[in-house]
């Protein structure tokens, strides 16, 4: 009693977590912060279960012979592992987590401009993955990610339809997201926040959205196609009734090409945002790294066909598509010079979110870099269908992509949360997973050069590519640590971290400008921007201490 | 704006029972409800424009074949439903300035209007689509275009596959343009519901335009249909 007396216990101060309880509150939630966690919960379920399907598809290939599951087997394993990750982890990953939490208080508003629609576009995502998990559990589907008809409509005796109807619901999940990101950034920003004002995470969601709201539906209306034709045999993609099957290619890859920019951007988005913040410093070329996220939704467009190369395509659109292609690597470059420029000089920290960012500038790097020899129409016809542009997109989807989620999610958990996390853990981590994908990854490279073909569960005919094969394998396995280790230390963080300060890193942003957990409405007053972005220098200056950066433990 | 009148506004809009909680005022409720119609109409752009695009693509190749069958469509009811969409949509413009100008009696009535002509539209649509049933022109194991001539080509018949490809794409775009016109009558219900109840003022009446305009992209989109399915080769 009297100990209570003396000491009296820090009363928590209102904020969106603890404001209700119970599973309603939640469920029926409008507040963005929220809808963000329902979204985290579910993208985070299906990571760890397309990983069970790569971990399945590593195992197979640690030896040569087709001995741990059968061929049919192995191809519903690709498949599924690609579609569970494209559309129900990479797809949602940054915008509908770090987005959804992020953009409103960025901007300085209450919500995003439509809130119950915020809420729908997560039960859209989550009917479609039920409907992808009943699709996996009673049979699942073959095709690869890519449907390609005519396999896919005539063919094959999986659950295509089913799948497809998984995908499209999802897709107006994820055009709802993008609808709602594009009218709060126009409409809702806080008086002063002038669009050159805006963080260029902010930037990365705007070019994002616009890919979202204008690829998407194309991909929806070649899904119901591909259904129709499975169900009717009216002949759209058959070439025996004069069908094209080749209209399908081009139909689907006009949104799934720019849909790895929907990946990339946001991640590029968050990785801005990290560089400055370590470095102290204003982002060099703040109107290039923004007009670069532009360009690169824009020219995104413009090069689907260069996953047809080799499908039949003429000879001069496969040039025309490979030019564009290598157009696209100039804003990709702008962003990356911009950032080392960034940290020419800067003061920087080695903690967590950075060493995340290094991660993803150096695998996106060679991601890129080998996207362009992909370009080039001899070495791509060399290298089609190997194990080249296996290594080549997981090097940006997963180096790429997934390292930004995870330097995000440590950049900004103290002000979702509330809490710090254990930085030393989070350090290791982050050296896990580089290493691991590394190790996972980059003989990929050396074995589809070698001639290894993707799709294949039986390579006894080359019995040395198993070398590389079982580095690999063994990549795989560190890598999965490196990600279970995070979801570990998050969640004893949340009742065993240390409570964050409202700004724990010093970093420039609305976000940090209120309460960390924020209160339901984000801002106690409506916040009025009278400052640059990334104003480093005008944060460090006045202070005598310098930063207040939490100590690793 | 006098200052007086401007205060007096934003006292009122803040009680006004429309404002949700998360916009400032109701401008910037109003703004943010239009811009995101017309973001959601072009993402529905983008949607039509893949059908489109697979429509150009075969009408190219087999441009005879796509004339005889869409010579078997009866253009007469393509016509009629154009007459019955544009009259419709002068009863949606009604319907805003109605609500905008607080005429109530107008307002129900260009509604319940406007959702007369469109299922009359249906209607004719569901005729057309009985007629095609009972002449094997719906795509699937039934189908038959045995002897069709290609317009302007004597002694020339349509293959019955490339004809079958015409009226896939007919039946998939003019069902998903149905659907859409389904689906606004379902919006205009729920507006008719409000305003009835009399929710809607010259302050707050965005539902009724931004309901409006989809309308109206529906519409429009029947405009680029019916040239391009009942019209591609008629000669007199």
């Amino acid at each position: 009693m009297s100990m209570s007396a003396v000491i009296p216990q820090p009363v928590e101060r209102e904020n969106y977590l603890n404001t209700k309880y119970g599973v309603w509150s939640w469920l029926l939630t409008t507040d963005h912060k929220r809808i963000a966690l329902l979204y985290l919960l579910s993208i985070t379920f299906f990571f760890f279960i397309g990983g069970f399907f790569a971990l399945l598809i590593r195992l197979e290939l640690l030896t040569p012979a087709g001995d741990l599951v059968q061929a049919d087997t192995y191809n519903k394993l690709f498949t599924m592992h690609g579609m569970v990750m494209v559309f129900f982890f990479l797809i949602p990953s940054i915008p509908a987590v770090l987005g959804n939490f992020l953009v409103p208080l960025m901007i300085g508003a209450k919500d995003l401009a439509f809130p119950r629609v915020n809420l729908l576009s997560w039960y859209l995502y989550i009917i479609g993955g039920v409907m992808m998990m009943h699709c996996m559990l009673t049979g699942g589907v073959d095709t690869g990610w890519t449907f390609y008809a005519p396999f896919s409509t005539n063919f094959t005796n999986t659950k295509i339809v089913e799948a497809g109807l998984a995908i499209f619901v999802a897709g107006f999940s994820s055009i709802l997201t993008g609808l709602n990101f594009v009218v709060t950034i126009h409409r809702m920003r806080a008086p002063g926040m002038t669009w050159s004002r805006l963080p260029l995470f902010i930037w990365a969601h705007y070019a994002t959205s616009i890919i979202q709201l204008l690829g998407t539906p194309v991909v929806a209306v070649t899904i119901v196609l591909v259904a129709a034709e499975r169900a009717l045999h009216l002949g759209i993609f058959d070439p025996k009734l004069g069908g094209d099957p080749l209209l399908f290619q081009h139909l689907f890859w006009f949104y799934s090409h720019p849909a790895v920019y929907i990946m990339i951007l946001p991640s590029m988005g968050v990785v801005t945002e990290i560089i400055a913040c370590f470095s102290r410093k204003r982002i060099f070329g703040y109107h290039f790294v923004a007009f670069s996220s532009i360009a690169i939704a824009v020219f995104g467009f413009l090069v689907w066909a260069h996953h047809m190369f080799v499908a039949g395509i003429s000879v001069y659109s496969a040039l025309v598509f490979s030019f564009l292609s290598y157009a696209v690597a100039l804003p990709s470059a702008i962003k990356v010079f911009n950032w080392t420029a960034t940290l020419y000089k800067g003061s920087i920290h080695y903690d967590a979110p950075m060493l995340y960012a290094f991660g993803f500038l150096g695998l996106f790097t060679i991601g890129g870099l080998t996207g362009l020899f992909l370009s080039a129409l001899g070495i791509d016809v060399h290298v089609t269908d190997t194990y080249f542009v296996v290594a080549h997109f997981h090097y940006i989807m997963v180096g790429g992509a997934v390292m930004g989620y995870l330097g995000g999610m440590h950049f900004w958990w103290p002000k979702i949360s509330g809490r710090l996390y254990p930085e030393g853990w989070a350090r290791l981590a982050a050296l896990i997973v580089f290493i691991g994908f590394n190790l996972t990854f980059f003989p990929q490279f050396i074995l589809g050069y070698m001639g290894m073909p993707r799709r294949y569960y039986d390579y006894s005919h080359m019995p040395e590519f198993q070398i590389l094969n079982v580095l690999s394998t063994a990549g795989a396995t560190v890598l999965g640590v490196g990600y279970l280790l995070p979801m570990v230390y998050f969640l004893w963080s949340m009742r065993y971290g240390k409570p964050a300060s409202d700004n724990p890193w010093n970093a420039a942003g609305l976000e940090w400008k209120t309460a960390s957990p924020p209160p339901t409405f984000n801002f106690d007053e409506e916040p009025v921007v009278t400052w640059e972005a990334y104003n480093y220098e005008e944060l460090d200056a006045p202070h005598p201490q310098k930063e207040e950066v939490p100590v690793a433990r | 704006m006098p200052d007086s009148t401007l205060v007096g506004l934003q006292h009122e809009e803040e009680h006004h029972p429309e404002l949700l909680h998360h916009f400032a005022d109701a401008q910037q409720q109003r703004d943010a409800s239009s811009l995101g119609m017309w973001v959601f109409l072009a993402t529905e752009v983008m949607f039509f424009g893949g059908m489109f695009c697979a429509y150009l693509v075969y009408r190219r190749w087999y441009f005879g074949d796509f004339g005889a069958a869409s010579k078997s469509i009866d253009a007469t009811l393509g016509a009629t439903n154009t007459a019955v969409l544009i009259c419709s949509s002068l009863t949606v413009v009604l319907a805003v300035w109605a609500a905008q100008t607080a005429r109530r009696t107008l307002l129900i009535g260009s509604l319940i209007l406007t959702m007369l002509l469109g299922l009359a539209f249906l209607g004719i649509k569901g005729k057309e689509y009985k007629d095609k049933f009972e002449e094997h022109h719906v795509p699937g194991a039934s189908f038959s275009f045995e002897n069709v001539p290609i317009p302007g080509h004597p002694g020339e018949y349509a293959n019955p596959r490339h004809a079958q490809i015409f009226f896939s794409l007919y039946f998939v775009m003019t069902g998903l343009h149905a659907l859409h016109m389904i689906i606004g009558l379902g919006i205009f219900t729920w507006l008719l519901a409000l305003a009835w109840k009399g929710r809607f003022t010259p302050e707050y009446h965005t539902p009724v335009e931004i309901g409006g305009l989809y309308w109206h992209f529906v519409d429009i989109v029947w405009i680029y249909l019916f040239p391009l399915l009942y019209l591609i080769d008629r000669h007199p």
